[in-house]
């Protein structure tokens, strides 16, 4: 940035009158001002209050936990002698939503793609309209229709992945049932997190620089060199940013997830098994019947699920910072 | 292998807009041609259909003939990526790939066309970036970021990504324009060098830049706003600026308007 200096004349040492009348726009801005610091403090108040809510109540619960709270492979904080431990919420946590991150985030970015750069307008627009709604509908919908539809279809998906792909272990089905599995809600989730990855990711897309990409149809590069030598790169951030998005609606999805995994208190590695379960899902199964420990354990598992969630995001801002150098932002 | 450009009819389209009708030149092999006029009038669309890059634009289309030596530019089957893989640009605005370090920079166009052995590449790099003047500020800081450079090192280093490649033509569209006078010379001296191996057209805007670096210039103007761009007429740059054969031209150079 070039810094213009210009010879301003000193200020005269008596001002003239007009120049000590108040300017109207002063009550304007303190109003503004007032306004904008006070949101902004709420904001803090709010997020500490949630953090503080949930440790008092989680430390509460842990206290009194006979198990380990990060390794027992139980739920019954009821019993005479609590114990209750979050490791299989954990597990279906995680796994479920790599599973959804690893379907959705490559098909996000190709449509994302195609919209903004492969598309004649008159197909962009709308699609990308199409790609909108699909935002939109409510994730009890998607749960509806991942129970009555996704998971009957799947069945054939699973017995081909345990025939062919079973000697990995992972894609073994081992027990008879509908496919109400972790894979099922990875698929699901993925379904559901589409929208926003391709939507932000499409955005980021739009805004490379024309002058970039006509720096590389220049040099005779062809339609997927310019996305591979300006797009991508200039776009790298955002598909992060946008990944993270998604990847926070999988970890929280709640809704879609209790309508369609029959859950079990188990890990299995056994990804096509029925069972497992999640932070949220967990917490949606149990708390009305959960006495008050049960509901500070719940509280306690809900913490897990909100650090899990910070850590993630900060995870995703030191990979983009570490490449800020070569990022377009400096162009 | 500098080549000469023979262009005949040429009209340019955006969308229903007529930007530029019925342009015929010849453009001289190892010398540098200087294409000015008022704004609007054509000269940097007729520029862009030099290497097809026109029709990269929504909208944009050409009718005419671009020879380059005996082979039409806009024949049948020319595909449109080797056209720009023979005929290099340099942009306005300084486009380094903001991803990319200095080497990959030059190196990028290398890469696309496939055809370099691995020991080849730094030769090539830095033959490049001796050509165009920046081998010696940037030798020590070859794989950081080309964006990390002042504007006129990055034309620079635009220069030297475009003739990496080894075009047949190498079109500059206001190369200076967003540059300080200092690095505006060095990029005209750079010029200078560069006509002994390649056909250079370039648009200006600055008239004593097109009589410092140009052998022939081209005046173009628009009969009037929303009117297609011609081509006035087109000499050797010494005439153009002392005794042009039409009197727009005289008006133009003289400023008494443009």
């Amino acid at each position: 940035m070039a810094s213009i200096t210009t010879n301003t004349p000193p200020p005269p040492a008596a001002p003239a009158p007009a120049l000590r009348r108040k300017s109207t726009g002063r009550a304007g801005d303190k109003v503004f001002l007032g306004l904008s610091r006070g949101s902004g403090i709420l904001l803090l108040v709010l997020m500490a209050s949630i953090a503080i809510f949930l440790s008092v109540r989680a430390g509460m619960a842990i206290s009194k936990d006979e198990g380990n709270f990060l390794t027992t492979f139980d739920w019954d904080p009821a019993a005479q002698k609590p114990v209750f431990g979050i490791a299989v919420l954990l597990f279906g946590t995680v796994v479920s939503s790599i599973i959804a991150m690893v379907i959705a985030v490559p098909i996000a970015v190709g449509i994302a793609l195609f919209i903004s750069h492969y598309a004649p307008r008159k197909l962009a627009a709308p699609l990308a309209y199409v790609v909108d709604l699909l935002a939109a509908v409510p994730s009890i919908i998607y749960g509806i229709w991942g129970a009555l539809v996704l998971v009957p279809y799947l069945e054939g998906l699973n017995s081909w992945l345990d025939e062919y792909l079973g000697w990995t272990y992972v894609f073994e089905k081992t027990e008879v049932g509908v496919a109400r599995s972790l894979f099922t809600v990875g698929i699901l989730l993925a379904i559901m997190i589409l929208p926003i990855v391709t939507s932000v990711s499409r955005e980021v897309f739009l805004q490379v620089p024309r002058m970039n990409e006509e720096a590389a149809l220049a040099l005779g590069a062809t339609r997927w060199e310019v996305i591979r030598m300006s797009v991508l790169p200039f776009g790298r951030s955002g598909i992060i940013s946008a990944s993270m998005l998604g990847l926070g609606r999988a970890l929280g999805e709640t809704m879609a997830v209790a309508t369609v995994l029959s859950p079990s208190y188990l890990i299995s590695l056994h990804l096509l098994n029925p069972g497992g379960g999640t932070f949220a899902q967990n917490i949606a199964a149990k708390f009305d019947e959960a006495n008050q420990l049960g509901r500070d354990a719940l509280i306690a598992s809900g913490l897990v699920l909100f650090v899990l969630t910070l850590l993630v995001n900060g995870a995703a801002r030191l990979i983009i910072a570490r490449r800020k150098e070569y990022s377009g932002a400096n162009a | 292998m500098a080549k000469r450009i023979d262009v005949s009819g040429l009209t340019a389209y955006y969308s229903s807009h007529k930007a530029i009708e019925d342009i015929s030149m010849t453009v001289e092999p190892r010398s540098v041609t200087a294409f000015i006029g008022p704004s609007g009038c054509g000269k940097s669309t007729f520029l862009r259909t030099l290497n097809r890059m026109h029709e990269v634009t929504p909208g944009g289309r050409v009718e005419g003939k671009v020879l380059l030596d005996d082979e039409n530019l806009y024949g049948k089957d020319v595909d449109p990526v080797a056209v720009r893989r023979t005929v290099g640009m340099v942009f306005q605005r300084p486009n380094p790939f903001p991803t990319m370090s200095i080497f990959d920079n030059v190196a990028a166009g290398l890469r696309l066309n496939g055809s370099y052995k691995k020991n080849q590449l730094a030769d090539v790099v830095e033959k490049s970036l001796k050509g165009a003047n920046l081998w010696n500020e940037v030798k020590d800081r070859l794989n950081k970021p080309g964006s990390g450079l002042s504007g006129g090192q990055q034309q620079r280093l635009c220069i030297a990504r475009a003739i990496a490649v080894e075009p047949d033509v190498l079109l500059m569209d206001e190369p200076c324009s967003a540059l300080d006078p200092i690095s505006t010379l060095a990029i005209e001296d750079l010029i200078g060098e560069l006509k002994e191996r390649f056909t250079i057209v370039i648009v200006t805007h600055n008239m004593q830049q097109a009589a410092r670096v140009s052998d022939r210039t081209a005046f173009f103007n628009l009969a009037a706003v929303g009117q297609p761009g011609r081509l006035i007429e087109i000499d050797e740059t010494e005439r153009i600026f002392s005794n042009p054969s039409v009197q727009a031209t005289e008006d133009y150079i003289s400023g008494r308007f443009g």
